[in-house]
């Protein structure tokens, strides 16, 4: 996995639950394409239309509250984000989300670097992300050794398949 | 070490650990419900072939119970032929209601044990005494193929209740008043007990809906000490065979907050988030197109009971539907038995198959922009219960059933007796 992660930012509020990540009327779908074509459609009609694939999803606290669903991280990894950061995550989203592969980044400063549309560095080696619009730089939180080896392995399926 | 520590090591076969240490536990009940195919499809991509323990897995057809789609009807198809060629047998049918409390119902909710279900409330077997977290589909596959899952040890703060509860207020008013001066990211990764003298009062329903909710300030999980109420309960379902864990005196908890409970009105919380929280007071006579009583927060016996007190003898109000939805097929066979659904039929509700019905926006009583209901379930998201403009409000079994004759918010203090 690359330690600098690069893409355009889509910022949200705080408390996104993933009934707004993916609203209840989808949770029949099984496609994972299908079930990303409504990605985020409850906080934001639009996401899945206007979204550009390595983008990354900036939040408040509470990112992926609620429901257990895994519709929500499927869907988010089935779009193709690069990231999410947040200051801090609903923890079974957190759990799924790392399962599926995608990189979490908890960073308690993150108002100081938010901007809708802007173009994010995230570097895992140091622990900062850089807001390249701005020159706006905070620290993050290094990712657990636990979830780093998954997202290593490109999701906890490949890793228990390496097992 | 907590209780809730030695129940995770325990089920990791180590005698110490760490707040924040990473323990791989055998899990006693591992539960998908019919939202979760992808379990299926991540255990055979996983590799997986032959389920390990089977006597573990439940699987429960509840949150499409009966289906109402041809992709739901092939989803449940898919689940029960998986189960069937895995010797599955706990595999609860639409006929048997929500999750958590079939488990109750069952007596498979108890002390000391490691209780996973795929669905976020499932910190209601706290009130047990049960280590109990949702999780997802994907970590659903991992116990089918190796039996564990990985858990990181929480934080747990302690929630003192102490006091007597106001006529009228209940524990649905309890927790939401919690959740309200906490928040709803309060307990993230955390484990949350509850305590102090209040605890000892409260029924073994009034505990579940408590623990329930939890996951509503993000907790992880819930824990209330198994005491004579609990062992009573479990001693009527027949259940002895289980370990009731201790903490340790002079544990440390990461915090401890205390709540005067007598000073708790009926309380409610508004759209769109659950810690949007305020005395019912001051939302009296908010219109109201639907009143929805039930799921496993709000739809035991106790809750019926209490709706049906109010209702007996009076009106849904026209214009307002009221929707009934039992916990689970023992509640709608005690409800039937002593009079609650002949009262509330009667009144003008309409009944739905015990399961989570419209609570999370899937089927049975969905409802749409510009229309506002008042809910004993547990979440007011925007779009939750449908479209994304309509309001929830969510509050107590009581005052569900007083808004539900008065069409709009209303106390239900006025329709119960002295």
């Amino acid at each position: 996995m690359d330690k600098i992660i690069k893409g355009k930012s889509y910022v949200f509020g705080k408390n996104i639950d993933t009934d707004q990540i993916c609203p209840g009327q989808y949770l029949e779908l099984t496609d994972h394409k299908a079930i990303a074509s409504h990605c985020l459609e409850g906080a934001r009609s639009e996401f899945a239309k206007e979204f550009v694939k390595g983008g990354i999803v900036i939040a408040l606290e509470n990112f992926g509250c609620g429901s257990s669903r895994e519709h929500a991280a499927i869907s988010l990894k089935t779009i193709g984000v690069g990231a999410i950061i947040a200051k801090s995550f609903g923890r079974i989203f957190y759990r799924n989300a790392i399962n599926m592969g995608i990189p979490l980044i908890v960073a308690d400063n993150v108002e100081a670097i938010m901007g809708d549309g802007h173009l994010m560095e995230i570097n895992l080696e140091n622990s900062t992300i850089k807001n390249t619009n701005t020159g706006q730089i905070i620290s993050c939180e290094v990712i657990s050794e636990y979830a780093m080896n998954i997202l290593e392995h490109g999701g906890i399926i490949n890793l228990i398949k390496s097992m | 070490m907590h209780a809730l520590e030695k129940i995770l090591a325990s089920h990791a076969g180590v005698d110490t650990l760490q707040t924040g240490e990473i323990l791989n536990c055998d899990i006693d009940i591992a539960g998908a419900n019919d939202l979760y195919l992808q379990s299926v499809y991540s255990f055979y991509e996983m590799g997986g072939e032959q389920v390990t323990n089977p006597d573990n897995i439940v699987f429960f057809m509840d949150h499409y119970a009966p289906a109402s789609s041809k992709k739901q009807a092939l989803n449940q198809k898919e689940f029960r032929e998986f189960a069937a060629k895995q010797g599955i047998e706990k595999l609860m049918d639409i006929d048997e209601g929500v999750c958590h409390q079939v488990l109750v119902d069952r007596g498979l909710s108890k002390p000391g044990t490691i209780i996973v279900i795929t669905d976020s409330h499932t910190t209601m077997h706290g009130a047990f005494g049960a280590f109990s977290t949702g999780v997802g589909a994907t970590d659903h596959a991992i116990i089918m193929k190796t039996g564990k899952l990985w858990f990181r040890v929480p934080k747990i703060v302690k929630i003192e209740l102490n006091g007597k509860l106001a006529k009228g207020v209940y524990a649905k008013d309890i927790i939401l008043d919690v959740i309200g001066k906490l928040g709803a990211d309060y307990a993230v990764y955390k484990a949350v007990e509850f305590s102090g003298s209040l605890i000892a009062e409260l029924s073994m329903s009034e505990r579940l809906a408590i623990c329930n909710m939890t996951t509503e300030m993000g907790a992880k999980a819930s824990y209330i000490q198994p005491d004579k109420v609990t062992l009573d309960y479990l001693l009527n379902l027949g259940v002895t065979d289980f370990t009731v864990y201790e903490t340790d005196e002079g544990y440390e908890y990461e915090e401890v907050v205390t709540f005067d409970v007598s000073d708790i009105q009926p309380t409610i919380a508004v759209p769109f988030s659950v810690d949007n929280v305020d005395e019912l007071e001051a939302y009296i006579g908010t219109p109201i197109n639907q009143v929805f009583l039930g799921t496993c927060t709000g739809g035991r016996i106790e809750d019926l009971e209490v709706a049906a007190k109010i209702l007996a003898g009076k009106k849904v109000k026209k214009g307002t539907r009221m929707l009934v939805i039992p916990a689970s097929k023992k509640v709608l066979q005690e409800a039937i038995t002593k009079g609650y659904m002949s009262t509330l039929v009667e009144a003008g509700a309409t009944f739905v198959t015990p399961g989570c019905a419209a609570c999370l926006g899937t089927h049975q009583g969905i409802i749409t922009d510009g229309e506002a209901c008042v809910s004993s379930a547990s979440r007011n998201f925007p779009g939750r219960m449908g479209a994304t403009q309509a309001k929830i409000y969510l509050a107590s079994p009581a005052v569900v059933a007083a808004s539900a004759i008065e069409g709009k918010l209303a106390d239900p203090r006025k329709y119960m007796e002295v």
